[in-house]
């Protein structure tokens, strides 16, 4: 073993340094079937919204001051919502992601998948908290927009520990986020590209690069 | 040039052994073996040999009942595979 190809040897060893940090079975059919999920959720709230709003309400706090019947308060019904859209595509996410770890044969919760959840965890913790912070000051108006900033931070942070797509994953959420921020009246849209077409696209890219041709092996 | 390529890194697996741990903080037996794909023994035996040498450091400890042994890169291991790796790449033929 001494006199081994010199530059076949370096690509073994980065190819182990790769696999021990970074968890390599994330599905790309994780993100498309989140896509899909979160552009039926922001259909449905925009059906809430224009239920609720009143013509003269501005975008900013949707009307919500006025005091509607705790009943049918939209802040209740939105929250039902993101909470419905953020089941189902975790829970697609995870089958997928499950599915394929089992093809690659590295460990669904191995170091690198911790990891991997605990720093996007903390970001979007944060951020989930801070968006209740908003509906409770009666502002749903940027909510839309704090959910794509703080996404964005989660995945940029998170993508040293995963597949180099979820970077630009990050980097294209915080764009829009940023955007969305200026752009109230619109904010359900940008959020639909966000959660929705931006998942569809980058999964999609994913799903093409590293996971088809390797089906039949299951 | 060919004398800065570690004898200690001749093999493969002790090679590898030092990839995984310059990158990571304490990784256990069981990881290594997964990464690696080599049986128990051979593993052991290369870690000892780290561990002789002062390139790896080595934490026992249990997790709950059962005992699990930790190996983290020394200061001396990861300067040894950093010069070691610059060895190999030199001897790359540039296009």
């Amino acid at each position: 073993m001494t006199h081994n190809d010199p530059s076949q040897e370096l690509a073994h060893i980065r190819g182990l340094m790769e696999r021990s940090t970074r968890f390599l079975s994330l599905s790309g059919l994780s993100g498309v079937v989140a896509g899909v999920v979160a552009l039926f959720g922001a259909t449905l709230a925009r059906f809430h919204i224009n239920d609720a709003l009143t013509p003269d309400a501005d975008f900013l706090t949707y009307g919500l001051e006025r005091g509607y019947s705790p009943l049918h308060d939209l802040r209740v019904t939105l929250i039902m919502d993101a909470g419905l859209v953020l089941f189902m595509a975790l829970l697609g996410a995870f089958w997928f992601t499950w599915r394929r770890s089992r093809r690659t044969g590295q460990h669904l919760w191995d170091s690198s998948a911790r990891r991997l959840v605990v720093n996007m965890l903390v970001p979007l913790g944060v951020g989930g908290l801070f968006c209740l912070a908003l509906f409770y000051y009666g502002l749903p108006g940027l909510v839309a927009p704090a959910t794509l900033i703080f996404y964005g931070l989660a995945l940029f942070n998170a993508s040293k520990y995963t597949l180099d797509e979820i970077r630009w994953l990050g980097m294209s959420e915080l764009a829009l986020g940023i955007v969305a921020m200026f752009w109230l009246e619109a904010g359900l849209l940008f959020w639909a590209i966000g959660f929705g077409v931006l998942h569809i696209f980058y999964g999609g890219l994913m799903y093409l690069r590293y996971e088809r041709g390797t089906e039949q092996n299951a | 040039m060919i004398e800065q390529l570690n004898k200690a890194f001749e093999s493969r697996v002790r090679l590898g052994v030092m990839a995984v741990l310059v990158v990571n903080d304490w990784v256990d037996h069981a990881r290594l073996k997964e990464l690696l794909g080599v049986t128990d023994g051979n593993l052991a035996s290369h870690l000892s040999a780290l561990e002789e040498l002062k390139y790896v450091q080595v934490r026992k400890r249990f997790v709950g009942k059962r005992p699990n042994t930790s190996y983290k890169s020394s200061v001396t291991g990861a300067k040894a595979f950093r010069t070691h790796l610059e060895a190999i790449e030199r001897l790359i033929p540039r296009p």
